[in-house]
């Protein structure tokens, strides 16, 4: 990919698109694992610098609770679930069923192997749903856990798109359940492609690549 | 009322500052934040340095402040051109932590953090630049601010106190 600034009007559909399958199923997922309903936003696509980056998703000094996985096979690139550390720590109270769980307490290893697994099943779902759409061979690698600052975990996932320009794509859906505000959930899956993956995902999908 | 400025920096990008403004970058992961400073003059630049080398770029225009290799010289040479004086020049140093511990992350990427800081030494060392702080490595994203005045760098993390070396 020579320069993603060349990206057309259908190429960013066919990504908001690769957005919004990846992320429904992962909703789904979330859906049937909390038995409650989750939404989805309209996928955002997003053509910017890195510091412009940052800022579009509420400044790099946001504390956040990401869990950070490879996409290995045909396609490779990054993908985050980034929520708010006190949903997550809700979700891991759910999940455990241990009411007084905290990222801070002794519990700390369990709670973060059980955000791990929730990071896994939703990537998994999104990756299959994009790997069904595609029919490309992409898989995840295990999970990484990270609670910290957004420029500092989300920068990793930079470091191979950096390499060609200095422009990033980032493929954006916010999950959310406003029917409970005090149980709110208000996650993001963010999808970074590796720069050779744009041409193969839009080459898998009958569309010339850049 | 002052007048004073906090300029800041974003990923891949470098400037300098005269006091009384101080510099600021957020959210240092793998990425290294150098601060090159002349005190006497109370001038300094911080560069927010993603990769180590040059050569690692794939075509089209290098951005000198994203590659360690680049970026130490680069710096230097917009502080001298703020008043800053060759053979005064002081660095200091922050971040190239490592956020995520696996290892199944593509061979260029890993250990990233640590071979941006070897880099940004390299360089600093060539330019005969001696670092007298550093706060680097480690498992935490960092925030950092630089104040020519005092000289002090100020670094912020997520869950530990505000440190100032």
């Amino acid at each position: 990919m020579d320069d993603i600034r060349n990206l057309t009007g259908m190429h960013i559909d066919i990504l908001r698109e690769i957005g919004n399958i990846g992320a429904g199923n992962a909703a789904t997922a979330l859906s049937t694992l909390l038995n409650k309903k989750i939404e989805m936003a309209v996928p955002r696509v997003q053509i910017a610098t890195f510091a412009e980056m940052m800022e579009l998703i509420g400044g790099p000094e946001q504390v956040v609770a990401c869990v950070y996985l490879r996409i290995e096979g045909e396609a490779p690139g990054n993908m985050f679930f980034v929520l708010p550390p006190e949903q997550a720590e809700r979700f891991v109270r759910r999940m455990i069923g241990d009411d007084a769980f905290s990222f801070q307490g002794e519990a700390h290893e369990l709670g973060c192997s059980a955000l791990q697994e929730l990071g896994n099943i939703l990537a998994g779902s999104y990756l299959s749903a994009l790997a069904d759409f595609t029919q490309l061979n992409l898989h995840p690698s295990v999970p990484a856990l990270a609670i910290d600052m957004i420029g500092a975990v989300l920068s990793f996932g930079l470091l191979e798109l950096s390499r060609v320009g200095d422009y990033a794509i980032l493929i954006d859906t916010a999950i959310y359940d406003e029917r409970r505000p005090d149980e709110s959930i208000n996650g993001h899956f963010f999808l970074l492609p590796d720069p050779d993956s744009f041409s193969i995902i839009f080459r898998a999908l009958g569309v010339d690549g850049l | 009322m002052s007048t004073a400025q906090a300029v800041k920096i974003g990923i891949a990008e470098m400037e300098v500052v005269v006091a009384p403004n101080v510099i600021r970058t957020c959210g240092l992961g793998s990425c290294v934040g150098v601060v090159i400073y002349d005190a006497g003059k109370a001038v300094a630049g911080m560069a927010h340095v993603m990769l180590p080398h040059s050569s690692m770029a794939r075509g089209g225009v290098i951005n000198a402040a994203k590659y360690a290799d680049t970026a130490v010289e680069a710096l230097a040479q917009l502080v001298m051109a703020a008043g800053g004086r060759k053979g005064m020049l002081k660095a200091k140093m922050a971040g190239g932590a490592q956020m995520f511990s696996f290892s199944t992350a593509g061979g260029d990427v890993m250990g990233i953090g640590a071979r941006n800081v070897e880099e940004v030494k390299k360089q600093l060392e060539r330019l005969h630049i001696p670092v007298v702080a550093e706060d680097v490595g480690g498992r935490n994203g960092r925030t950092i601010e630089f104040n020519p005045q005092t000289g002090v760098l100020s670094i912020r993390t997520a869950t530990q106190e505000i440190k100032e070396i």
